[in-house]
């Protein structure tokens, strides 16, 4: 049995050294420079933090690269976990980041040194990729890390979103990232002939698939430049220059390409596999792909970061009408995913239609979040279904039914997050960043589905829609920033005093 | 000219896009933001922009996409 994700690489280091493993326009890694790589950073990692103890947080501020990877495998090596952080988000947001892991280390690539020195502020120790390069490998040091760590020891850990405004960390293990890499491959006949174009950040658990899969299977994985998802005549053309044969993409890009009817132009030749998740995909989006790959498989995933990116699958095998939905399947292995009505009891595929809130138990659970105790509290409950021994699950507060076939069929949100551009996103964190600039009075977020954005009604006398979008900038990630603002005389509230979310909806929505 | 400016304003009102030149080269307009402009644009000027029209040269700025709607009100 597998119990350190590592183990993938050394296996395909061995297995394939001289092919290529990860690239991008301008850098290419082959699995033994990869490995090389990674035994130098791991080597520079435990020297400098050789008296502060193992399964630390490591902080990872790079560009996107085949370079970030071996940094990820780096911090694996030194007996650590890796937390990777988007170059582009707003300083203030990578404050409270740092203010909640309390990084050991934070990697940047050398020229982020400066910026990224400013914004750690003396409160963790700041290293360039570069200058960790320059160690010599210790194996010997670095195999008796390895033989002290175990399966359940943290791997990574990904910020989402957080109802409070403060992001939250979720640590994932080994365990729970070697099953899901298990399953995905398995699910999806990954070999050591695939070519993955990697649309997803880093930073982001949806990449898990590119950047894993591709690493147990001795594949190759490119990278496509992110400003190709906004001209897609050359991004198709890119496809076919790299004979890239598998792509996990959020919908929002598959959708670039169908919307504009892009295939006529260019057909990725070797495309063969198709895999989306991580929002909803338009079922027509869906009917272009397939009618111009008729023989390609195709497959829809589910699933939050707090259960390691996936716990449902459903391989496509029927036709859809546009107005259909998609399942979002049934569940992987080694997770068991189960329905639960609001008094906690079971809902069986015996009884479709009916609504329950998404609850999964298994190895795929996340450790919980970092420094963040009720919050763990709060979503790694005791299963209410067992009372014979502890067994945690974890509510997704997402709303599913079971449709005719046994499968799940995504229905909605129990609460205010929303997916927006494959991001998952609590609208309250929005308000909350809004509602600290001075001269606001009030502000409510909607999301229309219908149009995929986000709208923003917000009170004030002294503000304006160029003064708030420059101060959000400012705090939030450009994929959280409203696509619509509105201006109001009044914010409509319940007889509770809450924002009537309803009534918000009718206004800017329905009745604009 | 002033009209697109006012649909540009309605995706991104703190840009200045008397002088931005660099729209999609420095992520500015992301893919959403394409979609949406495209759908605008289409609408307003009752022109159909094909995927071979949609080239960061063609949307990097106002001016560049004014000329691509002029060009094709043409065609």
């Amino acid at each position: 049995m597998l119990t350190n994700i590592l183990e993938y690489l050394e296996r395909s280091a061995e297995k394939y050294p001289d092919k290529t493993a990860y690239a991008s326009d301008d850098k290419q890694l082959t699995y033994s420079q990869l490995k090389n790589g990674a035994e130098r950073i791991g080597t520079g990692i435990a020297s400098l933090t050789e008296n502060m103890g193992e399964n630390l947080p490591v902080m990872i501020f790079m560009k996107k690269s085949p370079e970030t990877i071996a940094a990820f495998m780096g911090v694996l090596m030194s007996g650590n976990f890796y937390v990777p952080i988007d170059t582009e988000m707003p300083v203030h947001r990578v404050g409270l980041i740092i203010e909640n892991l309390r990084p050991s280390l934070i990697i940047c690539d050398a020229e982020l040194m400066d910026e990224v020195d400013r914004i750690a502020g003396g409160r963790a120790a700041v290293r360039s990729y570069e200058s960790l390069s320059g160690f010599d490998p210790d194996h010997e040091r670095l195999r008796k890390i390895r033989e002290r760590r175990i399966d359940t020891d943290p791997a990574y850990a990904i910020y989402t979103s957080g109802s409070t405004g403060i992001p939250k960390g979720v640590l994932v293990s080994h365990r729970s990232l070697i099953d899901y890499v298990e399953h995905f491959s398995e699910a999806c006949g990954f070999s050591d002939t695939d070519v993955a174009g990697n649309q997803v950040p880093f930073h982001f658990d949806a990449s898990l698939i590119d950047i894993y899969c591709t690493l147990r299977n001795g594949a190759s994985m490119v990278i496509i430049p992110v400003q190709l998802f906004s001209a897609p005549a050359r991004l198709l053309e890119h496809m076919e220059r790299w004979k890239i044969t598998i792509i996990r993409w959020v919908p929002s890009a598959l959708n670039m390409v169908s919307t504009f009817g892009a295939l006529k132009l260019s057909r990725p030749s070797e495309l063969r596999k198709i895999i989306f998740g991580a929002e909803a995909m338009p079922t027509k989006c869906f009917n272009y792909w397939k009618s111009n790959y008729p023989d390609a498989f195709f497959m829809q995933i589910y699933g939050p970061t707090e259960i390691t990116g996936i716990c449902t699958y459903y391989i496509v095998d029927r036709d859809f009408d546009d107005s259909e939905t998609i399942p979002i399947g049934r569940q992987i292995k080694n997770s068991s995913v189960f329905l639960l009505d609001e008094n906690d009891r079971l809902i069986t595929d015996s009884d479709p239609g009916m609504i329950g809130e998404i609850c999964v138990r298994g190895s795929g659970l996340a450790n919980g979040y970092i420094n963040s105790p009720e919050a763990t509290e709060r979503s790694f409950t005791q299963n209410p279904l067992n009372n014979r021994y502890p067994e945690r699950i974890y509510r997704t507060g997402d709303l599913a039914s079971y449709n005719e076939y046994g499968e799940l069929v995504f229905a909605s949100r129990k609460d205010h997050q929303i997916k927006h551009m494959g991001h998952r996103i609590e609208l309250p964190e929005i308000e909350a960043a809004a509602s600290g600039m001075e001269g606001m009075q009030n502000a409510a977020c909607i999301f229309d589905e219908r149009k995929n954005r986000i709208i923003m009604a917000y009170v004030s006398d002294a503000l304006d829609d160029i003064a708030i979008i420059e101060y959000l900038k400012k705090r939030l990630p450009r994929y959280m920033i409203p696509n619509v603002l509105k201006k109001i005389g009044k914010m409509p509230f319940t007889t509770g005093g809450k924002t009537d979310r309803m009534k918000l909806r009718e206004m800017m929505i329905e009745n604009p | 000219m002033d009209e697109l400016i006012d649909i540009l304003k309605g995706i991104h009102p703190e840009v200045d896009y008397e002088t931005e030149e660099a729209l999609i080269d420095s992520r500015i307009f992301d893919s959403f933001d394409i979609v949406t402009l495209v759908g605008q644009l289409t609408e307003e000027y009752d022109i159909e922009i094909g995927p071979e029209d949609l080239l960061p040269e063609n949307f990097n700025s106002a001016k560049s996409i004014y000329e691509l709607v002029c060009r094709l009100m043409e065609e």
